[in-house]
């Protein structure tokens, strides 16, 4: 099951992830307060994923498999990743947490052409990843994916 | 000569903004701008905003642009480019030049929106090419899409360096590292964040001492200070980079307002030099406004939201809309304005903007 995680450190003014929220998941009470999370009412849309401005709303899906977990977050850079590939999985000090697979790429289609990426990590590190290099790692999986 | 009921000067947010509230009154409205474009900085802006729906927000800063424009064809505003406005006169009279021709006219209210220039920073190497400023790096990858080399370093960790930053490397070039004077990053975390995720890193008490190279920019000089800004000697490290992108603040554009006689202020936290103003952005100066960068650096937004409470003034001034109408829509902008002005960063903006306020309605009081 996906679930949404969100990682908006301060007090700045910005609501676009309640506004993107159909479900109510989200309460932002004042503009600058920090964003508050219904758990119970996400229904993983990802709508907040792709429309925050700050790339700060997260979907991680704890039981993507035995071993790995995945987490979606926006993607701005060329050339769009191909599924399969490896990325570097990098945390929000832009420190290499691990290596990630890209399993999913969200077309760029809707908010305003912002691409969202789902990586698969391994489960006890999917926690500590905010995103990923903007080139493929350069030790790819044996016989591919 | 032509008349108009108002005249805006800068086609930005503030001036579209001031433009399209007083020509859907009903006011005649020549927005005139010296760019070939209209504006201001929206159409370099590829990120997407923050704030609330009422202020664009999550939508990329050129698409608000291109919004705005939308609702100034609306508003039967007559946008005039490529036009300088180099004089206003005590008769109310503005002139303006084109390449072509230089022409005169006359406006019942003038609003000035003429935004703000980038700071530089004096070190060796400095005029070498190569060297720009956060503004100039944005319009070459965003409006011209030429990038100004393969990799760069950037000067400053405010939202502009970290979001030029972002920039760069989505218009393909690598960023060596952003430099920050102060102990912190200044801007966002979420806008570092980002930055950092693709793999730059921000140095933090860090500063420039030279930019190197036979012709152009091959190399920078970098070196640690310590928490009173001073170099620690030893620290020195090259980095190599064809680029040297510096964003280290803004200071409003004055001239203008200067040149009609507002009563001019400084403001540190504001950006320096401004006009003094009050709260619906009145100057000393009888039917002059001013709003946006010019009346205090913020950010795109409260320009924009500051420009449509001018126009409204304006407007109710004209005697295009009633005192209930007037009143009822500079309390909805003003309250927009007042919510970005909240939280850690906005705070500061919002003490020092009350204290001009404060400040001219001494000086109008007073009679000085």
């Amino acid at each position: 099951m996906r679930i949404i995680f969100i990682d908006c450190p301060q007090e700045i003014p910005c609501n676009p992830c309640q506004s993107a929220c159909a479900a109510g998941a989200i309460q932002v009470p004042s503009l600058t307060e920090r964003p508050r999370i219904l758990p119970e009412k996400c229904v993983a849309c990802g709508n907040c994923v792709a429309a925050c401005p700050g790339q700060a709303c997260f979907l991680i899906d704890e039981e993507y498999s035995e071993t790995e977990a995945t987490i979606e977050f926006p993607f701005e850079f060329l050339p769009v990743p191909e599924q399969g590939e490896l990325r570097e999985a990098r945390d929000n000090e832009g420190q290499t947490v691990c290596l990630g697979r890209v399993v999913e790429v969200l077309p760029r289609n809707r908010w305003h052409g912002t691409m969202v990426v789902r990586l698969a990590v391994p489960k006890e590190l999917v926690r500590q990843v905010r995103g990923m290099a903007r080139t493929a790692a350069e030790a790819q999986e044996e016989g591919g994916m | 000569m032509k008349t108009y009921d108002v005249i805006v000067v800068g086609a930005g947010p503030a001036g579209l903004g001031a433009a399209i509230e007083s020509g859907k009154a009903g006011a005649s409205v020549l927005l005139a701008d010296e760019n070939d474009q209209p504006g201001g900085q929206l159409f370099k802006q590829i990120h997407k905003f923050f704030g609330s729906h009422d202020h664009y927000a999550g939508t990329r800063g050129f698409q608000i642009g291109q919004q705005l424009l939308e609702e100034a064809a609306r508003a039967h505003v007559e946008i005039r480019l490529s036009t300088r406005v180099w004089g206003i006169f005590e008769d109310g009279t503005v002139s303006a030049c084109t390449e072509d021709e230089s022409f005169r006219c006359r406006g019942t209210w003038l609003i000035l929106a003429t935004g703000a220039t980038e700071n530089s920073l004096v070190f060796p190497g400095n005029t070498l090419p190569g060297v720009i400023t956060a503004g100039a790096a944005q319009t070459m990858v965003n409006l011209r899409h030429v990038r100004p080399g393969s990799r760069a370093v950037v000067v400053g960790s405010g939202n502009v360096g970290l979001i030029v930053s972002y920039q760069l490397l989505q218009a393909g070039m690598d960023v060596a590292a952003i430099l920050e004077a102060a102990p912190q990053v200044t801007g966002y975390a979420v806008h570092a964040g980002k930055v950092r995720r693709a793999g730059v890193p921000v140095l933090c008490s860090h500063t420039v001492l030279e930019a190197r190279g036979e012709r152009e920019l091959e190399e920078v000089v970098v070196a640690q200070v310590d928490g009173q800004f001073r170099l620690i000697p030893g620290t020195e490290e090259v980095i190599q980079a064809d680029t040297l992108c510096i964003s280290v603040g803004l200071t409003p554009r004055w001239e203008l307002a200067a040149l009609c006689g507002c009563k001019m202020d400084f403001c540190g936290p504001l950006g320096g030099r401004l006009p003094l103003h009050s709260e619906t952005l009145e100057t000393t100066c009888p039917h002059v406004l001013v709003a946006g960068d010019l009346s205090g650096i913020e950010e795109a937004s409260t320009a924009l939201d500051e420009g449509r409470l001018a126009g409204v003034h304006a407007a109710a001034a004209l005697g295009l809309l009633s005192t209930a109408e007037s009143a009822e829509r500079e309390r909805e902008i003003q309250s927009r304005i007042a919510a970005l002005r909240q939280g850690a960063f906005g705070r500061k903006r919002q003490t020092s903007k009350e204290q001009i306020w404060s400040r001219y309605h001494q000086h109008q009081g007073g009679g000085l």
